[in-house]
This record gives structure tokens, C-alpha cells and sequence, in this order.
């Protein structure tokens, strides 16, 4: 049991971190319909970025632990939007009107060249985070201990989804995105401005895997500039599984994949576990083509 | 699938200028040319000649590749990004079959080839049924979940992720292919097999009708096309030939791991046809040049050289969004040509084929000649937003009739 509960909260707090990079996928595929292939870099981007300020800058030595994981995250996530920002400026704006796999191409040679970017400005080897940037305590739980960090990380993924999902949901500029998202011809006609609607989706996003960057390395410790790929795939999946354009779909899909890795990992076998990751996804999707959740978009014909 | 063809017809379809006006003669000639590369090199004394006959036989090895993702992503218009996979299969079959069997390398080509086609049968059926961007992500979980379990030493066979070492080479006639221009012989009689075969493949009913599905699939299936069946047929026929090359991979490289198949891979490979512009062979080849062949020019710079290439591809897509060399829009007269060239009778009510051809997607009778000839008119395959316009210079899209001229079809 107790060997249950350290896995199951493991499989959460991964799954947070998925849940949030799924979102970013899911928002732009939710808009453009494109597949974003960089931005599994840019959340690699948020994690240097994240390493610099914390680690070569010292934000906790200076500021003191609380405050200067708060000012990290909130850098973070804003530089690693104005990266995102600067990438559909340049990658995609230009290639909106056509082929999309025309895109998709522009969007796979942005990731190699943000990849790259990383590797020539950090170097080719793993960087890795202090262990006492956050404190090193347990929690006492339901007579089970879980690190803290664990906790915090979780907790911080659940916050944002949820400020999220009120922004979705209950702002105006929520409102256009959704709008835009059904149908972009009858937003226009109905007044929204839909290069406006791209620029926030693309801000937000980025800035959220930015996020899921930094609390990877708070989480594991070393990060490499190659981590995106993989990160990246199993988020997009994540967001394939819960219906790929459905903002509460990738919140789901992502926590659950990240327990059925967990799990996976814990009691199949820890070398298969991101084969297992793709063999649910088959599975998903051979008994429902579209995701668990229905696909808030229309189907393009 | 019937791409049956009496040989005055083949003469009749050849391609008798190149898109940017080069005459055929001078594309001839340039072929003699680069085959003539190993006696050229040797002739001046290049010192480097092994390394660029190596750059060639790598350049060749994804043209292959890239021609037979091309059947299944640029005419059935299928996103597939886990061509890597069946190459995998290929090249894994060949070293285990030469390894533990003793087979020779060219006695596996055949086993390699139809393992791969069984292999993307037994995934593609229940996946194939799935839109543009699920097909996408299952194809790359395909690719990963080979690659994991090759590190995983699957079946004990597969050694693990330091992979298999020590394969054979091909032998010929008793001939043992070992040096850089044998392969680059070898290979490139491959790359030209390929473009041939994929050339008839692609103007048969069955690459008509692939194209027909890539364009519009309610329309083909409404016509009584069996989508579902040519779509898996034309994901088997990519990955028989994906298998094929990983027969040539594993016997030129001598050392295959999982390494070699990841889904960079298949990124690869992807962006070669779409580079090239999907759906035409003569971009395709284009592709492979510029993608595999071009960063090795540019070796010197190191480090830099692929992020100035993930600059190029965002660029490249910006200017050019259908690609290098897009197909150019195809035309197709009336009478279909195999009722004139067969010396047939004109074709009875009922049906415009020739005797003894079955359509490729049914039992026969499903499809009445005139509803078939008419839809299976030219399709622009960049559809109305084609970028620079190119495509109002054809024949208008939708036109049936273009009178009984001679058929201008090129890829």
C-alpha cells in the first residue's frame, strides 16, 4: 500500500507536469490546427532558462526560498512566452493560409533549430538543478509520507489548470478563444479578432510549458536539450487522449498518462514505460477515434 | 490493383520535358553522368572520393525510403511520421536472418520486405481509419514503441541497445559487394527501380485512385473506391519497400541499434517529401539531395549546421509551402488510354476497361465507365489555395474533357 501511494502521487505530480504541456498543444491545435512540434522545446527552454536563474543567477540564495522560486516562475514563464510569441511570429503567422503540412514542416524545423539554439548556448551535456532549492521535507499524509516537492509541484500545476480553466470559461477573451476554436470564419464575422486570439494562445501555451520546464528540473534535478522530444510526444499524446482541442481533455489525458506510466513503470516493467505510454494511446484510440473527451472542435471536411 | 500497360502505351506516356523546361536528352545525359561518378572521381584523383560515394549512398539509401513514404503521404495523402519503423523491421529481419541463419544478404531481401508489409498490415488495420493528426501521433508511437523494444532485446534476438554487429555483405554472382562505389551502384540501381515502379504505380488505377482519396475521401468512397482497403494496401506497399532498404542499410553499414530507427528518423524522412513537394518523385529525389546530402557540404560549420537547417526548413516552408518541384496538376484524356492501346473495341455500356482488368477496389461492376472517367479527372493536388498560382495555368481542375490529345501526364 504504502509503496501505492508513493507511486500514485509520483504518477500525479508527472501527470500535472504532462496535463500542463498538453495544454499548450492543445490550445494552438484548438485555434490553427496545427501540431506545434516546437514546443516540446520551448518547455526545454523554460527548464535552462529555469536552471540559469535559480542556479547561475542564485534567485534562492538571494531572495530566500519562497520568494525566489516565485519570481523564477513567473520569469520563466514570461520570457519563455515572448520565445513562444517570437516563434509564431516568424514560423507560423506566414504560413496560415497554407497546406497544413506545410506547417507542420515549419513547425518541425523551428523545433530542431530551438533545439539546437539550447544546445550551442548551454552545451551538449545534462545540466542539473541544486537539491535544495526547495526544502527537502516529507509530509505527513493519511500515515504515508510524500516529499514536499512533490506536493508543491502537483499543487502548482492543479492552481494554473484551474486559473486557466476560469480564464477559459469566464472571460471574454476565454469566450473568443472558444469561439475561434469552433469556427474561425464565424468568429471573425462576429467581430473577434483571430490573429489577436493566435498571439494569446501562443503566449499562454509557451508560457505554461515554460512552467512544466522549470518544475521538471525542480522535480528530477538534471535536464538535457534534448528532454523536449520526449516530453513533448507523450504531452501531445496526453492531449490526443483527452480529445486533441478540448482544454479539459488535455488536464485529464495528461494525469492520466501520467499514472499509467507510474503504475506501468512501478508494476510491469520500467523499461517498457514509454512504450506503455503509446500503447494506451492505440488502444484509446481504436475504441474511440477521437479522444475520450468529444473534440470541441468541428470536424474539418 | 492492375497497372497492367502494353509497352506503346508506356512510349506514348513518357515524360518529354522536364517542369523547368529541360529536354529529355539532357536529363539523360545527366543520368549517364551520375552514374558515372565513381570512374569521374577516379579519374580526377579525388582524394575524398570514398567519403562523397558514401555521401551519395546515404543520399540514395532516403531516396528510397522517402519515395515509398511518398506513396503513402504525398499521393494517399495518409500523415505518417513512422516510416522508421518498417525500415526497422527490414534491416532487423535481414541481420537476424544473416546472423543466426546464415542466410546471404540478398536471400533475405525478400523475407525482409514482406516482414515489413506484414508488420505495418498487422498495425495499420485498426489505425488506418483514423483522421490526419491521430493517424500522425499513432504513426510516431509506433516508431518509438519499435525502437523500445529493439533496446529491450525483444525476442532475444534483436541484442539490446548496443544492436546487432558483424553483417554480411551482398554478394552478386559470386561478386562480394565491400567498397563504397559497389554500394553506390547497387543503391542507386535501387533509387532508379523505385522511381520507375513508383512512376507506373503512381498513373495505375490504384495510384488514381490514391490520389482520388487524398483529395477527396467521401467523394472516392461515394464512387465506391474501398478507402479503407487501398489506404492499408498503399501503407503495405511503403513499408515492403522500406523493408528492401533496411536489407541495404544493414548490409552496408554492418552494425545496426535501435539508435538508427528513432523517430528523428522518420522526421527525417517526412520532411524530405514535403521539403521535395509531396506527391512528385523528381521533388522527392530533389529532397533527398538538399536534406541528406547538402549539411555534409556544409560538414565544416559542425555544430551550427543544423540549426541553420531548422531555420532553412521554416524558411524553405514560408516561400515554397508545396515544396521544390510540386506535382504539376495532371490531366487525363478521354478515352481512358488503355481502351485505345489495347486495340479494344470501344468500350461496351457498363464498363471502360480492357479485357481481363478488374478495378482495384472491388470485384468489378461496383463502378459504370463514365461515372469513373470523369471522376477520376485531375485533381491540383495543392488545392484552391496553391500558393503561387501555378496551379490556374493548368487545365482547370474540374474539366473531364481535354479531347482525345495525348495525355501530358507527369510526376
Amino acid at each position: 500500500m504504502d509503496f501505492f501511494i508513493q507511486q500514485f502521487s509520483n504518477g500525479l505530480t508527472v501527470g500535472g507536469i504532462y496535463a500542463l504541456i498538453a495544454l499548450g498543444y492543445t490550445m494552438v491545435y484548438g485555434v490553427m490546427k496545427l501540431i506545434n512540434f516546437a514546443h516540446g522545446e520551448l518547455f526545454t527552454l523554460g527548464a535552462y532558462v529555469g536552471f540559469t536563474l535559480l542556479v547561475s543567477f542564485n534567485f534562492t540564495g538571494i531572495l530566500g526560498s519562497a520568494l525566489g522560486i516565485g519570481v523564477a516562475v513567473l520569469l520563466v514563464s514570461f520570457l519563455v512566452a515572448l520565445a513562444g510569441h517570437l516563434l509564431e511570429r516568424v514560423a507560423y503567422r506566414p504560413l496560415r493560409r497554407s497546406d497544413r503540412l506545410a506547417a507542420v514542416v515549419s513547425a518541425l524545423g523551428a523545433s530542431i533549430f530551438l533545439q539546437n539554439a539550447i544546445m550551442l548556448n548551454w552545451g551538449a551535456q545534462n545540466r542539473a538543478y541544486k537539491a535544495d532549492l526547495l526544502p527537502n521535507v516529507t509530509l505527513r499524509f493519511l500515515g504515508q509520507s510524500v516529499p514536499l516537492t512533490r506536493v508543491l509541484i502537483f499543487l502548482t500545476a492543479v492552481a494554473v489548470m484551474l486559473a486557466l480553466y476560469l480564464f477559459i470559461n469566464r472571460t471574454r477573451i476565454g469566450m473568443a478563444i472558444r469561439a475561434a476554436a469552433i469556427d474561425q470564419g464565424a468568429a471573425k464575422l462576429m467581430g473577434i479578432d483571430v490573429s489577436a486570439v493566435i498571439a494569446v494562445v501562443f503566449i499562454i501555451g509557451p508560457a505554461l510549458g515554460g512552467l512544466a520546464g522549470l518544475l521538471v528540473g525542480l522535480y528530477y534535478g538534471p535536464i538535457n536539450f534534448g528532454m523536449g522530444q520526449l516530453y513533448g510526444l507523450k504531452a501531445f499524446t496526453a492531449a490526443i487522449i483527452g480529445g486533441i482541442g478540448n482544454i479539459q481533455g488535455a488536464m485529464v489525458g495528461g494525469l492520466l498518462l501520467g499514472l499509467v506510466e507510474s503504475l506501468g513503470a512501478a508494476y510491469i516493467s520500467v523499461a517498457w514505460k514509454d512504450a506503455l505510454t503509446f500503447v494506451v494511446l492505440i488502444l484509446i484510440l481504436v475504441a474511440r477515434p477521437t479522444g475520450l473527451l468529444p473534440e470541441r472542435v468541428a470536424e474539418k471536411l | 490493383m492492375s497497372f497492367k500497360l502494353s509497352l506503346r502505351a508506356l512510349w506514348d506516356r513518357r515524360p518529354r520535358r522536364l517542369p523547368a523546361g529541360i529536354p529529355l536528352w539532357a536529363e539523360i545525359v545527366g543520368v549517364l553522368a551520375f552514374f558515372s561518378l565513381p570512374w569521374i572521381f577516379r579519374a580526377i584523383g579525388l582524394a575524398t572520393s570514398a567519403y562523397w560515394l558514401e555521401v551519395l549512398n546515404t543520399v540514395g539509401l532516403y531516396a528510397i525510403l522517402a519515395l515509398s513514404l511518398n506513396v503513402i503521404l504525398g499521393h494517399c495523402g495518409m500523415f505518417h511520421m513512422g516510416h522508421a519503423a518498417f525500415f526497422a523491421v527490414g534491416a532487423y529481419v535481414t541481420a537476424v536472418l544473416n546472423l543466426n541463419y546464415g542466410w546471404a544478404i540478398l536471400a533475405t531481401l525478400p523475407v525482409a520486405g514482406l516482414a515489413a508489409g506484414l508488420f505495418a498490415a498487422a498495425v495499420a488495420g485498426p489505425i488506418i481509419h483514423l483522421r490526419g493528426d491521430y493517424l500522425l501521433i499513432v504513426t510516431i508511437g509506433i516508431v518509438e514503441i519499435i525502437r523500445i523494444a529493439l533496446t529491450n532485446d525483444i525476442f532475444g534476438l534483436t541484442g539490446g541497445p548496443n544492436g546487432l554487429m558483424g553483417i554480411g555483405r551482398p554478394s552478386i554472382f559470386g561478386w562480394r559487394l565491400t567498397r563504397p562505389w559497389h554500394f553506390f551502384y547497387l543503391i542507386w540501381t535501387g533509387v532508379a527501380l523505385t522511381l520507375i515502379l513508383f512512376h507506373f504505380l503512381e498513373h495505375s488505377r490504384f495510384g488514381r485512385a490514391l490520389k482520388f482519396i487524398k483529395e477527396d475521401p467521401v467523394a472516392a468512397e461515394g464512387i465506391g473506391i474501398n478507402t479503407t482497403r487501398l489506404k492499408l494496401l498503399a501503407f503495405v506497399i511503403g513499408a515492403v519497400w522500406a523493408g528492401f532498404a533496411g536489407t541495404i542499410f544493414a548490409s552496408r553499414m554492418r552494425t545496426i541499434s535501435p539508435d538508427s530507427f528513432n523517430f528523428g528518423e522518420s522526421v527525417i524522412l517526412f520532411t524530405i517529401v514535403i521539403l521535395g513537394g509531396s506527391g512528385s518523385q523528381r521533388g522527392v529525389l530533389l529532397g533527398s539531395f538538399l536534406v541528406m546530402g547538402l549539411p555534409e557540404v556544409f560538414r565544416k560549420f559542425q555544430d551550427s549546421r543544423l540549426l541553420v537547417f531548422g531555420a532553412a526548413l521554416v524558411v524553405m516552408m514560408i516561400f515554397r509551402p508545396q515544396g521544390l518541384i510540386p506535382p504539376r496538376p495532371s490531366k487525363y484524356s478521354l478515352p481512358a488510354p488503355w481502351d485505345r492501346y489495347d486495340g479494344a473495341t470501344p468500350p461496351a455500356p457498363g464498363g471502360g476497361r480492357g479485357p481481363g482488368e478488374s478495378p482495384p477496389w472491388g470485384k468489378g461492376g461496383t463502378l459504370k465507365g463514365p461515372v469513373y472517367r470523369q471522376s477520376l479527372a485531375p485533381t491540383d493536388t495543392r488545392g484552391p489555395l496553391g500558393a503561387d498560382g501555378a496551379a490556374k495555368k493548368g487545365p482547370s481542375g474540374l474539366s473531364p474533357q481535354t479531347g482525345g490529345r495525348d495525355p501530358q501526364e507527369e510526376s
